[in-house]
């Protein structure tokens, strides 16, 4: 039963098509990857399914309901939560606040705040940031202001989580507990559908993986169709490089 | 005994210190005189266009520079229904269309971001001043129009009883889900809304709410100018003093924002009286000065000074 169901989504800018009716769909309690070269329409298709743009035409929908051009505060709250490549957090605001805004705001609707507060330290400790919540946003490092994003979008008790190259820019180490992160979101039964450039966590997490090139899905299948698909072997490594081996 | 630090930085000197201004201002009447009333008239006046503009614009960092549009607003609804209906009708009155006519224009303008906001927000006030001017001169054949004057006392009650009504509603604000949430659209509207707020519809009942207390305290000052005109009602100064008086006495705390208005409300008073030659020229060196050397306005002095009382006086 597919908690995420995209059917033929189309997104022009202007003449550049970022999504060619794509069909697509995230099971629930999967962990589904979303991998292609730079520009193939990731994120745009992420910000479909948040929202943040609406489709030319096709419809997504979430959990049988059709989502198609709702608003992102509407999304959020039917249960779909996401993080940004680019991390946009509440710099301004403390560790625990930022949390605590997901809280709040999201479908949890917390409305007590001694309850937010203790569910918010809770997810703090959950990413692996406990004793941090007095800290500014702004000055955590990137892997912790990326484990943020990931609290303050699991906050709003989704059930969906759209996690946007959260591994981008990690060392090593980080990236290994990154993934041991993203293991744990699933097994608390939070469905998981995520961006990543770094081939090895993807493959190694993935349940599931989707590729994307120039707005077109060309293939989809578990870790290992994938390492073999011979389209997607030439859109990584190049035509030649494919006749070569 | 009491030590000088529980005197001025205590818990309870904290509740008690804004009793005691309260009490000493509404007996002032009782023992001020009339020059006095009506300077704090005009201290109040700017309190209010300062709290109630930093009230939207302060947390969701949107800076309007509409403030003289709705001080105006209420400025006309004194003109025109002053001598019809009672005085507190006309004064909720104005406020009331400031009110509504902030929600169109929110509605029309909150997809906008950042200056292009700002700029939105300064020429709305300017086109609204050049209409009326144009209706003014074109359908009623004069340019100003008497104000039905008001007895000073009851401008300075009820500027005061506007003042409390606009830091009341201003702190609720900023303590309430709806403040946490405007300072998250400060901090990035897309998140917010990425976090379920309806990020539009809080802009514009926000942006609303504050300019209410704007269009009243135009009604109430209306009554003690007696003559009004479009260059004095949407004076853009208006829209101007407030975003200097919240930066100058700190933005970020309420307190901060009524300091920074009763100081340069006083100092424009004192350089105008003392130096009129150079009033504008001092008051604009002060202004940059604390801007460039305290950037957390005149509230930023307050962790130095603490210190210094407590180096000093506390053994």
């Amino acid at each position: 039963m597919p908690i995420l169901e995209g059917k033929s989504v189309v997104k022009y800018f202007g003449g550049l098509v970022a999504a060619a009716y794509v069909d697509f769909h995230v099971d629930k309690g999967e962990i589904v990857g979303l991998i292609g070269p730079n520009g193939a329409g990731k994120t745009t298709l992420f910000n479909l399914i948040s929202g943040s743009l609406a489709p030319t035409s096709g419809s997504i929908g979430f959990k049988g309901e059709d989502i198609t051009g709702l608003k992102p505060h509407q999304i959020c709250r039917r249960g779909i939560a996401r993080t940004f490549q680019l991390v946009k957090l509440f710099g301004n605001m403390t560790v625990l606040e930022n949390v605590l805004f997901g809280s709040l705001f999201g479908k949890s609707m917390t409305s007590a705040r001694s309850t937010a507060e203790t569910e918010s330290s809770e997810l703090l400790e959950f990413v692996g940031l406990s004793g941090m919540g007095h800290i500014l946003a702004k000055e955590l490092s990137l892997a912790n202001q990326k484990r943020l994003e990931i609290a303050r979008a699991m906050a709003t008790k989704a059930e969906l989580l759209l996690l946007d190259e959260v591994m981008a820019g990690l060392n090593p180490a980080e990236v290994d507990k990154a993934v041991d992160l993203v293991k744990d979101i699933r097994n608390k039964g939070t469905t998981v559908f995520m961006i990543e450039h770094v081939m090895k966590a993807i493959m190694g997490i993935s349940d599931r993986i989707i590729v994307l090139h120039f707005g077109t899905k060309i293939a989809e299948g578990t870790p290992d169709e994938i390492a073999k698909d011979k389209k997607v072997i030439e859109v990584y490594l190049g035509l030649e490089a494919h006749a070569e081996s | 005994m009491i030590s000088a630090r529980s005197l001025f930085f205590s818990r309870s000197a904290r509740t008690f210190l804004p009793i005691l201004i309260l009490v000493l201002l509404a007996t002032a009447p009782v023992y001020a005189s009339l020059y006095t009333l009506i300077s704090l008239s005009n201290v109040f006046m700017y309190i209010v266009l300062t709290v109630s503009w930093a009230v939207f614009s302060g947390p969701s960092r949107y800076i309007s520079l509409a403030s003289a549009a709705f001080f105006g607003i209420g400025i006309y609804v004194s003109a025109i229904l002053g001598n019809v209906l009672p005085f507190p009708v006309v004064v909720f009155i104005g406020g009331l269309l400031s009110f509504l006519v902030a929600l169109l224009v929110g509605l029309s303008s909150l997809r906008l971001r950042g200056m292009y906001f700002t700029i939105f927000t300064f020429g709305l006030s300017e086109l609204i001043r050049h209409s009326v001017h144009w209706w003014e001169v074109n359908m009623t054949g004069t340019v100003g129009r008497w104000v039905v004057a008001v007895d000073q006392t009851i401008v300075y009650y009820a500027m005061l009883i506007i003042v409390m009504m606009t830091v009341l509603v201003a702190y609720t604000i900023s303590r309430s889900r709806l403040g946490f949430a405007l300072r998250g659209i400060g901090e990035s509207e897309d998140a917010a809304d990425h976090m379920g707020v309806s990020v539009n519809a809080l802009k514009i009942i926000t942006f609303a709410i504050s300019t209410f207390f704007m269009g009243t305290a135009g009604a109430v000052m209306a009554t003690r100018w007696t003559y009004i005109d479009p260059s004095i009602a949407f004076n853009p100064l208006f829209s101007f003093m407030p975003v200097l008086m919240a930066i100058f006495g700190g933005i970020a705390q309420i307190v901060g924002q009524i300091i920074g208005a009763t100081a340069l409300t006083v100092l424009a008073d004192i350089l105008l009286t003392k130096f009129p030659y150079y009033y504008m020229l001092s008051y604009g060196v002060i202004l940059v000065a604390v801007i460039l050397f305290l950037p957390g306005g005149l509230m930023a002095l307050q962790a130095p000074m603490k210190n210094w009382y407590e180096r000093s006086f506390v053994k």
